[in-house]
C-alpha cells in the first residue's frame, strides 16, 4: 500500500476512520526519495553550474489541508523579454516516492513567470524549486510543507 | 477510466492589449501514480497525464511536464500577455497516447 | 502616524478603565455586589465604537466557564499575553485577587468566586449590553461576531443552528466570520448565509475547482462618518482540524498575501479604518499583524483568550474577547485622517446576575429551548468538585469523558479532543444532559473503538502536540492537547515533533506502552467519514448515570517538563 493514492485504500480508510485524528496521506512507509535524490536531479539540470538563492517565491501552505491535494504556486521576478526571461521552473519533493513533481516552461509571451498546480505530498517534506533563466543562470528556493494527522480543532 | 477526461478552462473572453490574463484549467483524470497496489497486492499500472501545452495562434506560450505527484483532476494556471485576438489551444497528453484538447478564443481590443 | 504619546495616553486611559487594583469592579466587589451601571461604565472616545463578541459556541444561557491554569506560549510568545494564567495574569494586568474581574479572567479560587459572582454570559444579557452601547453611541457602533457561534449546544445541534442564528439575528450584528459553523456542512451553511441579514465574511474560503471566493470577502461600512472596511478571515485550518468531507468543495488556508491584497484594495477605495475580523487564533493574528501592513484593528478569536487590554503590534491593535458569551468587547476609536488618534477599550464581563436580561431576546431564547426542556434538564448525577475543560492538558471534565469511554466502550486507552469549549460545573452541582452536551454537541460525535499500536498512539499524540506547541504560530492549530484516558505520559512542549512525548505508561498495569503491541482505544470526534460508534453523549450519560456521583481526582497523568 502506498501513500500517493488518489483515495485511501479501504484498509487504511477503516483504520484511520476510527482514529479521532485521521490522516489523509499517512500510511505505512515504503521507500521515499531523499534529499540526495533531489540533489541528483538538480545536478542533471545544472550541468556543473551553481544556483543562487532567491528570486523565486514559492506559494505553498504551511500545513497541507489534504496531502493528496496541496496547492503549489511559483512566481519569479523577471521582465519576461526575449533577452531576459524565465525559461523553466523545475519542482522536486524530497519525501515522496519519486522526487520529480512538475516542470513549468515559460515564454516571453507569458508576460509573467507565475504558474500554479496541485500536488501530492506523502508526508511532511521540503519542496525545492530550480529556476532556469534565459541567460543560463539558475536560482533555487525551498519550503517545508507539513502533512498532519489533523483533528482536535478548538 | 470509464469516462473520457473532460477539460475545463477559464479565461476572459476579451482583454485589453498588453493586459496580463490568467488562464486556469482543470481536467478530470485519476492520475494513477503507478505506485499503488490493489487488494491482491498487484501493482496498479501508472496512467497519468504527463504533459500540458498551451499555444496561441499556433505558437507555444506555456508548457508543463507533470509527474505522478500531480493530484488527481490536475489543475494548471499560468499567465499570458494579451497582444492580439486569436485562439488558444490547450492539449493534455495521456500516458496511453491520447490527447485531450480544448480551444478558447479571445478578443483583444 | 499615531504618535507614541497618543498611544501611551490612550493606553493609559484604557488601563484606567480596566485594570488598577480591580478597576471599576473593585469597589462593587468590596461591597459584595455588582451593578449593571458599573459594568457598562465607559469613557466614550472618538467617532467609532467597535463591539466584538466571539466564540459563543451557541451558549444561549449563562454558564460557568473556568479559564485555564495552563496556557503555555512557545517560541516568541513564551510568557507574553495571552499565555499568562492565574496569579501571573492578575499581576500583569494589576488586577486584585478575588475581584469579579479576577474571577472572570482566571482560574483562581474558581468555585468560591463562582458561587458569589454567579454565572456569566447569556445572549439576553449580551443584548442588554449591546443595546446600551447603541443607545449611547448611536450610529457610531459596528457589531462584529468572530465566529464559532452556531455550534456546540444541544439545541443548536437539534435545530441545525436555527435557534442560535435566530437569537443572534436579534442582536443585529453587522458581520461575522466562522470556523465550527462549517461543520454544519456546505449545504446548511450556504442556506443559513443566504438568509442572514448581514454578511458572512471569509476572504480565505475558496472553492476547490478554480479557487474562487465562496463568501463575501470584505464589506465597507460607514459609522460616525468613518469609512470602515471589515475583512473576514475564517479559521484557516478548518479542513484539517474538522472533517473536510463535510465541506468538500471548500478550501481555506491562511492566505496572508490575499489578506494584504484585501487591505490594499480597501485602502485604495478610501477606507479610513481597516478591521480584520479574524478567526486565526491569537498567536497567528499577532504574527499576521507584524507581516501584513495597514490593518488598524484585529478582532481575534478561536483561542478563547480574554484580555482586559488591547495589545498592539506596530500600529495594529489586537482585541481578545474571550468565549462562551462571558465578555463583550467595546473599543472606542478616534479615527481622523485615516489614522487611529486615540482609543479606549473595555472587556465588559457579562455577569449574568448583574445585567438584566433583554426581555425580547430572553423570550426568544425561552421559545427555542422549550421543545428540548426535558432533555436539557435531565439530571444524570452530581459532582463533588469543579468540572472544567479548558487548559493545555487534561481538565476534570475531560476525565469524565475519557473514563466514560474506557468503561462504557471497554477500552484500554481513550482519546478525547482538546477543544476549548464546554462549560464548567461547581462542586455539589447536578450534572444535567445539557451540561454533558455543552462539552460534546457536534455533528461528528461517534465514539469509535479500535486497535492501535503503541507506536501509532505516540505518533498521534506527537502530531497533536506539534499542532499546539510548534513555535511558529502559522503552524498552530489552536486547540489544546488531546485528552487521554488510561495512559499517562510526560510532555516537553519545547522539543520538536517526535521528541516531545516520553514515558507513555498504561496506567492500569503500570507498564510502559509497548510500541509494537495493539491497544484497544476508544475515542470520539474522528474527522473521517463513516466512523462507527454511539454518539459520545450517550456514552457519557450512561457512565454518569451509573456512577451517580462524580468525584474529580488529581490530574496527574500528564507530566509537563521543560517549561
Amino acid at each position: 500500500m502506498d501513500t500517493l493514492t488518489r483515495e485511501p485504500t479501504r484498509r487504511f480508510a477503516l483504520a484511520a476512520g476510527a482514529l479521532a485524528f485521521a490522516a489523509a496521506a499517512i500510511a505505512p512507509r515504503l521507500a521515499f526519495a531523499k534529499p540526495s535524490d533531489v540533489e541528483a536531479e538538480f545536478a542533471k539540470l545544472l550541468g556543473g553550474k551553481k544556483p543562487s538563492d532567491g528570486r523565486i517565491k514559492l506559494d505553498l501552505p504551511a500545513i497541507a489541508e489534504n496531502g493528496l491535494v496541496v496547492p503549489l504556486g511559483v512566481d519569479i521576478e523577471s521582465p519576461m523579454t526575449d533577452a531576459d526571461h524565465v525559461k523553466a521552473v523545475h519542482v522536486f519533493a524530497d519525501g515522496n516516492p519519486q522526487p520529480g513533481v512538475v516542470s513549468f516552461y515559460f515564454t516571453p509571451q507569458c508576460g509573467k513567470a507565475a504558474a500554479s498546480t496541485r500536488i501530492r505530498l506523502a508526508q511532511t517534506q521540503n519542496i525545492v524549486a530550480l529556476v532556469e533563466m534565459s541567460n543560463g543562470s539558475f536560482f533555487t528556493a525551498s519550503q517545508e510543507v507539513k502533512v498532519t494527522i489533523g483533528g482536535c480543532g478548538g | 477510466m470509464s469516462t473520457r477526461p473532460t477539460p475545463r478552462v477559464r479565461l476572459p473572453a476579451t482583454a485589453k492589449a498588453g493586459e496580463m490574463i490568467e488562464i486556469k484549467s482543470l481536467i478530470s483524470h485519476e492520475m494513477e501514480s503507478g505506485q499503488r497496489r490493489d487488494a491482491q497486492g498487484a501493482a496498479i499500472p501508472r496512467k497519468i497525464i504527463k504533459g500540458f501545452r498551451a499555444t496561441f495562434n499556433g505558437k507555444e506560450v506555456f508548457r508543463a511536464d507533470w509527474h505522478p505527484a500531480i493530484s488527481a483532476n490536475p489543475y494548471q494556471s499560468f499567465f499570458v500577455k494579451a497582444t492580439e485576438s486569436g485562439e488558444f489551444e490547450f492539449t493534455w497528453s495521456d500516458d496511453d497516447g491520447s490527447n485531450y484538447v480544448a480551444k478558447n478564443k479571445i478578443t483583444v481590443a | 502616524m499615531i504618535s507614541r504619546r497618543d498611544f501611551m495616553q490612550a493606553a493609559g486611559a484604557a488601563a484606567m478603565v480596566t485594570g488598577l487594583g480591580g478597576g471599576l469592579l473593585g469597589k462593587a466587589a468590596a461591597q459584595g455586589r455588582l451593578t449593571q451601571a458599573e459594568l457598562l461604565r465607559f469613557p466614550a472616545t472618538g467617532n467609532v465604537t467597535l463591539v466584538h463578541i466571539t466564540d459563543l459556541h451557541a451558549q444561549l444561557v449563562p454558564i460557568y466557564y473556568r479559564e485555564p491554569s495552563w496556557n503555555l506560549g512557545v517560541g516568541k510568545a513564551a510568557g507574553l499575553p495571552p499565555h499568562l494564567t492565574g496569579q501571573r495574569f492578575l499581576s500583569h494586568y494589576n488586577i486584585a485577587a478575588k475581584t469579579p474581574e479576577a474571577h472572570a479572567l482566571t482560574d483562581q479560587d474558581f468555585a468560591e468566586l463562582a458561587k458569589s459572582h454567579g454565572r456569566m454570559g447569556g445572549i439576553d444579557r449580551i443584548a442588554t449590553v449591546i443595546k446600551a452601547i447603541r443607545a449611547e453611541r448611536g450610529n457610531r457602533v459596528l457589531l462584529l461576531d468572530g465566529g464559532d457561534t452556531w455550534t456546540n449546544s444541544w439545541t443548536s445541534l437539534q435545530t441545525k443552528a436555527a435557534d442560535i442564528v435566530d437569537v443572534m439575528n436579534a442582536l443585529k450584528p453587522d458581520a461575522m466570520t466562522g470556523h465550527w459553523e462549517f461543520t454544519l456542512g456546505e449545504a446548511r451553511v450556504e442556506e443559513i448565509v443566504k438568509a442572514l441579514p448581514f454578511p458572512f465574511l471569509a476572504q480565505n474560503v475558496r472553492d476547490t475547482d478554480f479557487e474562487e471566493k465562496v463568501f463575501e470577502q470584505r464589506r465597507s461600512f460607514e459609522r460616525g462618518g468613518v469609512r470602515i472596511a471589515v475583512i473576514g478571515q475564517a479559521y484557516p485550518y478548518t479542513p484539517i482540524a474538522n472533517p473536510r468531507w463535510m465541506f468538500p468543495k471548500w478550501t481555506m488556508g491562511i492566505r496572508e498575501d490575499d489578506v494584504q491584497k484585501q487591505v490594499d484594495e480597501a485602502r485604495a477605495e478610501g477606507a479610513d479604518l481597516v478591521v480584520l475580523l479574524s478567526h486565526n487564533g491569537f498567536d497567528m493574528d499577532r504574527k499576521m499583524a507584524g507581516r501584513v501592513k495597514g490593518i488598524d484593528v484585529i478582532l481575534t478569536a478561536h483561542t478563547h483568550d480574554a484580555l482586559p487590554q488591547v495589545l498592539s503590534v506596530g500600529k495594529t491593535l489586537l482585541v481578545a474577547s474571550g468565549s462562551h458569551g462571558k465578555f463583550v468587547s467595546r473599543l472606542d476609536l478616534d479615527v481622523r485622517d485615516k489614522q487611529i488618534k486615540g482609543f479606549s477599550y473595555r472587556l465588559i464581563p457579562v455577569f449574568a446576575d448583574a445585567i438584566a436580561p433583554d426581555p425580547e431576546v430572553a423570550a426568544l431564547i425561552a421559545r427555542h429551548r422549550a421543545p428540548f426542556a426535558q432533555d436539557l434538564g435531565r439530571v444524570l448525577g452530581k459532582t463533588t468538585g469543579v468540572l472544567y475543560r479548558r487548559g493545555n492538558f487534561q481538565g476534570s471534565f475531560d476525565d469524565v469523558f475519557t473514563d466514560a469511554m474506557l468503561e462504557v466502550r471497554d477500552a484500554e486507552i481513550s482519546l478525547s479532543p482538546g477543544v476549548r469549549w464546554g462549560a464548567s460545573l461547581l462542586p455539589g452541582q447536578d450534572i444535567t444532559f445539557e451540561d454533558v452536551t455543552n462539552g460534546c454537541a457536534m455533528t461528528y460525535p461517534a465514539c469509535y473503538r479500535m486497535q492501535m499500536t503503541g507506536a501509532r498512539l505516540k505518533e498521534v499524540i506527537e502530531d497533536v502536540a506539534d499542532n499546539i506547541f510548534n513555535p511558529d504560530p502559522y503552524f498552530q492549530g489552536g486547540g489544546d492537547m488531546v485528552r487521554v484516558g488510561g495512559m499517562g505520559f510526560t510532555i516537553d512542549p519545547t522539543k520538536a515533533i517526535g521528541s516531545r512525548i516520553s514515558g507513555m505508561t498504561h496506567l492500569k498495569t503500570g507498564q510502559p506502552i509497548d510500541a509494537s503491541r495493539n491497544y484497544t482505544v476508544a475515542g470520539w470526534a474522528s474527522i473521517n467519514e463513516n466512523t462507527q460508534g454511539p454518539p459520545i453523549w450517550e456514552v457519557v450519560e450512561q457512565f454518569i448515570t451509573a456512577r451517580k456521583v462524580i468525584e474529580p481526582r488529581p490530574l496527574d497523568a500528564v507530566k509537563v517538563v521543560g517549561v
